[in-house]
This record gives structure tokens, sequence and C-alpha cells, in this order.
């Protein structure tokens, strides 16, 4: 995975927390992954078809979800398993369309998939020639996780350059 | 949430009725509790495309705020049959894939604007106010409580 690929999801992740939460946000730790992602808590998950490919993870524990979705809404609201869904989807939405938005503007070409949430234990494997990207985001109000596993569509990338693109 | 001054419609004074479509329950309650802060009254909801249009000719909103990327049907196909069938309909998109392709293609198709999420509530007020043009009045405050 190229930076400039990268930074745009760092961007827009770093943009639509702090405009939904109105509070700055750091960068608290960042690293790459070849093993199988485990997620931390309640896991959105975006797949991406096109010019990259691959797929996005958006990953914070329910009490931070609760608190995000109340701070977003600008009302207390009360834990449930669907608002906790919701949050993470909808922050996987925000910043997942956010990040595509700038990389369409850059040339590149997508697919967005609607959100699917990660439920299972075991982890989701990075595809051999994809290792992924987690970056953990801490805001005042909890952690939120990014994971990133995108590659260049080789097929289409050949297509191009053999239409002297 | 911060609150407007009433957007009406001009015909008859009454709340503009609004359609949300989106896929995410959160989203669809962020933008009705915008939109109750702008004076409007939700008319439905729906969760995809092909329920949006069954909504659309069940309910006949004034505005529908629609998202792109939903399963079933997205977004902006299932504007393009609305318009269609209802070619005064009123459709702005809000969705988070703000890129020149979506909006041009959202436009082509019979939507009248797009709103890129997050939505700021001041910025979906001024498209709301735009869109609907003579047909919505903005109550002063002596006439909000009349």
């Amino acid at each position: 995975m190229k930076m400039d690929v990268i930074q745009p999801f760092i961007n827009s992740a770093d943009a639509v927390l702090a405009q939904g939460l109105e509070c700055s946000t750091a960068i608290g730790s960042l690293s790459m992954e070849e093993e199988a992602y485990r997620r931390k808590g309640v896991a959105a998950m975006v797949w991406l078809t096109g010019d990259i490919e691959g797929r996005i993870i958006i990953d914070l524990d329910p009490e931070t979800a609760v608190r995000v979705a109340s701070k977003m809404a600008g009302a207390e609201l009360p834990e449930s398993d669907s608002l906790v869904r919701e949050t993470a989807c909808e922050l996987a939405n925000q910043i997942i369309g956010n990040a595509i938005t700038a990389l369409n503007d850059q040339g590149f070409h997508f697919r967005v998939h609607p959100p699917v949430m990660h439920m299972s234990e075991e982890g989701i494997k990075s595809s051999e020639d994809t290792e992924a990207l987690v970056m953990c985001f801490e805001t005042p109000i909890g952690s939120v996780f990014m994971n990133i596993a995108l590659r260049y569509n080789r097929k289409r990338h050949a297509d191009a350059a053999s239409a002297g693109h | 949430m911060e609150q407007f001054a009433p957007v009406k419609r001009s015909k008859d004074g009454q709340p503009v009725r609004y359609l949300i479509v989106d896929d995410s329950v959160f989203a669809r309650k962020n933008l009705a509790r915008m939109v109750e802060s702008f004076g409007g009254h939700l008319a439905g909801e729906a969760g995809d495309g092909l329920t949006a249009i069954t909504e659309y000719d069940r309910t006949h909103p004034d505005i529908v705020l629609m998202d792109i990327t939903m399963p079933q049907m997205e977004g902006i196909e299932a504007a393009e049959r609305i318009v269609q069938s209802h070619p005064d309909a009123r459709i702005v998109m809000v969705s988070s894939v703000g890129y020149q392709e979506n909006i041009v293609a959202a436009l082509q198709r019979g939507a009248r604007h797009f709103v890129q999420k997050p939505v700021k509530p001041e910025v979906l007020y001024e498209v709301i106010k735009y869109v609907l043009g003579d047909d919505g009045a903005v109550a002063t405050a002596a006439g909000a409580g009349a």
C-alpha cells in the first residue's frame, strides 16, 4: 500500500471525528499487521472494488460508540445493540465516503459497498499480498480504530498500461 | 440541537414534509432531528431505494433526502425512477461519497442538489430553502407562533 492511497483515509477519519465530536483527535498508535484482524469492539467493514480493492474496518468499543452517537445526535442516547452497530456503520460510511471522494479526485475509481458488521471472533485475514495498516484515533470520548487492507487492482493497471495511460 | 426559523410550505403554511432515505437508522434519525429543527415534518422513511419509491408514492413528500450507497437499489437509480413518475419531485442527495462524477450523475438523473456527509445542519437548511424556492417560506419570529 502506498501512502498516497492511505493518507486520504487518515485525513477523512480525522475530519469526520473532529467535526462529529467537535474535538481534536490524535493518532495514538499505528502498526502494520499480517495476522488476522481481531476486532476490539464493534466493527463495521466496508469493501471497495475498482482501481484499488480491499476493505476498511472501523472498530470501537460499545461505550465509546454510544458516546459518539450521543455527541453526533446532540442528545444523550440510551445504549442498545442496534445503536452501537449503527454508529460503527455510519462512522465507516462517512470516513470511507469522504476518503473515496478525495481519491476519486486523484483519478482512482471505485465502487463502495454498504457496510457490514464484522462479527467473527476469529478475525479477518488479509490476503497474502496485502498487509493491513491499523491505527488508533484517540478522542476525548474514546478510541476509534481503523484497519485498512487495500491493494492496486493489477488487471486494471495492466489494462491501463496496455491502453497507453 | 440548534433551532432554525421554521420553513413552511408557502401554499398553506403547513410544515414541509420530508421522506428520509438511508440504510443507516442512525443517519435517518439524525436527519429527522435536523428537519424537525427546521420546523419540518417526517412523512416517511426508507432504508433502500426500492422502498423509497413505494414510500414516495404513498406519502408524496415535499422533499426527499436520499443517500446514495444502499442495498437493493442505490439512491441515484431510485431518484431517477421517482422523477420519471413525479417530475416535480424535489430530491436532495445526502451522501459521504461526494466526488464529481457522483454529483453530476445524480443531478443528471433528476436530483436537485447534493449535500455531503457529515451533514452540517446550517448547510442542509440553506439547501432546503434553495430547493423549495418560492414553494417554501421562512416563518418570521412573529409569525412562527401564529
